[in-house]
């Protein structure tokens, strides 16, 4: 039995494997929407997340399978003091998988080292959120062909994003992979990352200003500044323009270069640019849906 | 200058850091055996200037020793038989620590739920960096 804690437990193959089992969901929906028949997904949120909860419920559905669960600690038995360890034994008598987002990190590791069933980590605090990253790179799967060769900026709140650094993780695995990290000098990506990525001889730059990178990008990874994360009023105001994107920065870029947020999305990308072909942040929220029905299939063995 | 006789059987760890015998001594559990222990403190050392020395009179087996290679690697391990050393053991980086130290990360699931064995992983041998088995938190990060 397996489970899914971070993007980093499958081999590049599994990605692979997983993400044509994704594609042919895509193409073929039918096919698969009898494959669950009989089976339950348990929704375990103990902190609300409407999208990726919503996320995981539609692949059930797609699949033919039944979806039970709670949305909040405060309906459910953790209310009560029940630990996790606990709260999963009995999930596993109830369901045959489970989908679980809790506000401490690691619960769902807890969770996977007492359960029956195959545990997927819907996002644990700051930690990890595997299956936004596997969305992520099945987006740039299908609409770039590849998920090599080519030079992505990843744009914002680089600091404490953690599907950032989820992704980062994930794509140096990959060959020929040129990273631009864009933000203000408080929100850089943390040295960890950037030594890590020296001592693979993979090939990144700092920058302040989108602008002045955005025409070399192939893809460009937004995120949101928030104003919290400033330490004066001052500097939010002075930085928070170099890191929204509108009409007139997107006549600086490719014209083949695409947007990825991994939503939502407050202002840091300008509605006008909603409509132009390289805008494919809500697109992704439908690779999603293809992705986790692949990982609920691949988990229970049903492909 | 003190003396402490030869011991029989068992073990003596030498070039403990100065003043750390104690925590050694917890961390082997040595309180809840019944065997002879002594613990010689800032003993006279060429190499370290002051030295900790536990000298514990038991079979070596019944200890847990790889704690000993996360404490402090350059810790000397001597088994005696017989009042001879007949081996020293050389310490290794553990792969897995339980119990020994805490996470600190107020974030880490181990922080609400007191009941969890605290795990750390090695996840660089070269740089010796052990993580938290549940949120990879690195340790001493919140020292």
């Amino acid at each position: 039995m397996r489970h899914l804690m971070s993007p980093l437990d499958f081999s590049v193959e599994e990605l692979d494997k997983l993400f044509d089992l994704a594609g042919d969901i895509e193409r073929n929906p039918e096919k698969y929407s009898k494959k669950c028949e009989g089976k339950k997904l348990a929704t375990c949120f103990y902190e609300p997340s409407t999208r990726t909860r919503l996320s995981f419920e539609a692949a059930m559905y797609n699949l033919g399978g039944h979806v039970i669960g709670f949305s909040d600690a405060s309906s459910s038995s953790a209310a009560k003091g029940e630990s996790v360890s606990d709260t999963i034994r009995m999930i596993s008598c109830y369901a045959d998988i489970c989908a679980m987002r809790h506000p401490k990190e690691g619960a769902p590791m807890v969770a996977s080292m007492k359960s029956h069933i195959p545990v997927i980590n819907a996002g644990d605090g700051g930690h990890q959120h595997p299956t936004q990253t596997l969305t992520d790179l099945l987006t740039i799967r299908s609409l770039k062909g590849r998920l090599d060769n080519f030079t992505i900026g990843l744009c914002g709140d680089l600091k404490f994003g953690r599907t950032v650094h989820s992704l980062i993780h994930a794509l140096v695995r990959y060959k020929n992979i040129k990273f631009v990290f864009i933000s203000p000098d408080e929100l850089r990506v943390p040295d960890y990352i950037t030594e890590m990525l020296q001592e693979k001889g993979i090939s990144y730059q700092e920058v302040i200003r989108l602008e002045d990178v955005i025409g070399e990008l192939d893809l460009l990874y937004m995120t949101r500044v928030q104003r919290e994360r400033f330490f004066n009023e001052e500097d939010y105001v002075r930085l928070k323009d170099f890191y929204i994107l509108n009409k007139a920065k997107m006549e600086l870029a490719k014209p083949d270069m695409l947007i990825l947020h991994p939503l939502p999305r407050v202002n840091e990308i300008s509605v006008e640019v909603d409509d132009d072909e390289r805008a494919v942040y809500f697109k992704q929220v439908q690779y999603g849906v293809y992705v986790r029905m692949a990982l609920i299939l691949t988990l229970l063995e049903l492909v | 200058m003190l003396n402490v006789g030869k011991i029989e059987e068992g073990f003596v760890l030498d070039h403990i850091k100065a003043g750390k015998s104690l925590s050694i001594y917890h961390h082997l559990k040595l309180d809840k055996l019944d065997c002879p222990v002594a613990i010689i403190k800032n003993a006279k050392s060429e190499k370290m200037g002051a030295k900790d020395i536990l000298k514990v009179e038991c079979d070596i087996n019944k200890l847990n020793l790889d704690i000993l290679g996360f404490i402090d690697h350059n810790i000397t391990v001597n088994v005696i038989k017989d009042g001879n050393i007949v081996a020293k053991k050389d310490l290794v980086l553990p792969k897995e620590v339980h119990n020994v130290i805490k996470c600190k990360n107020p974030r880490c699931i181990t922080s609400i739920e007191q009941e969890l064995p605290h795990i750390f992983v090695l996840t660089d041998e070269k740089k010796e960096i052990y993580r938290c088995k549940y949120c990879e938190e690195k340790y001493g990060e919140w020292e």
